[in-house]
């Protein structure tokens, strides 16, 4: 599923790698836990998180995630912002919760890891 | 190649940095990239453990073309139980710690399933030192 159907999907907005949107994510994870996050092995792999500080964008970084969710109108700070912009990702923002955003992607094609 | 970063407990907008600097020059390397993988989500947990629970530490990596090793050693409360310690689950954790997505107890066994080598060592009331070694030339722990 490409990123500018993840955004259309879920009436996300594309707030950082507008450049990106023609990127293809197949598995998405959905979690708070950064943890977790780590324990995953994937690529192409779409992170739908409710947690939205600069750990959320290292945890991306060092589990090779290129795009991150961010669900219930999470704010992406600038410094997520800049950070993310270095690094080469896109992160979206939706309205949605995290239950309903995952469960509107899966339906939509979204494959999940396990 | 011998690096060494310093680690401010309490710092979460700067914890992860000494793990992107190793990650960009593991690639730069041409290591492949599942090794990569284990190498810096056995750092990156280190180094928030240190951020979480210590005042401050040092990160010592040394890199030839078979091995990293990874020391990290931190001036903090220490393990009293390194055991329990180990277990999934079990954290000392603060809410603020648990706010930033961390504190659940998985990051020492995530260290431990993804080195070769991982070896704690404490001192309550002084701090906590781990050696973390990785095999740069196999892709499975």
């Amino acid at each position: 599923m490409k990123i500018e159907e993840i955004c259309s999907v879920l009436n996300g907005e594309l707030v950082c790698g507008s450049d990106k949107s023609q990127r293809d994510v197949t598995h998405a994870f959905a979690s708070d836990l950064m943890s977790d996050v780590l324990t995953v092995n994937c690529s192409n792999l779409l992170l739908i998180t409710g947690l939205a500080n600069l750990q959320t964008i290292r945890t991306a970084e060092m589990s090779d995630i290129d795009c991150i969710l961010f669900v219930r109108n999470k704010s992406v700070t600038p410094e997520m912002k800049k950070l993310a912009e270095e690094l080469g990702m896109a992160l979206i923002t939706c309205p949605s919760t995290m239950f309903r955003a995952s469960g509107e992607l899966y339906r939509a094609g979204m494959k999940p890891l396990f | 190649m011998s690096f060494e970063y310093r680690v401010t407990g309490g710092d979460f907008t700067h914890a992860g940095y000494a793990s992107s600097q190793v990650k960009k020059m593991l690639k730069q390397l041409g290591v492949e990239s599942t090794v990569i993988k284990r190498v810096v989500v056995c750092l990156y947990e280190a180094e928030v453990n240190i951020v979480a629970h210590a005042w401050d530490g040092i990160i010592n990596v040394d890199l030839d073309t078979d091995t990293i090793v990874m020391k990290l050693t931190d001036n903090g409360p220490g393990i009293a139980d390194i055991e329990q310690a180990m277990q999934k689950g079990f954290s000392t954790a603060s809410p603020e710690v648990r706010e930033m997505g961390f504190g659940a107890g998985m990051g020492l066994p995530n260290i431990s399933a993804n080195a070769d080598i991982f070896v704690i060592s404490s001192e309550p009331g002084v701090g906590t030192t781990l050696e973390i070694t990785i095999n740069l030339n196999s892709a499975a722990v």
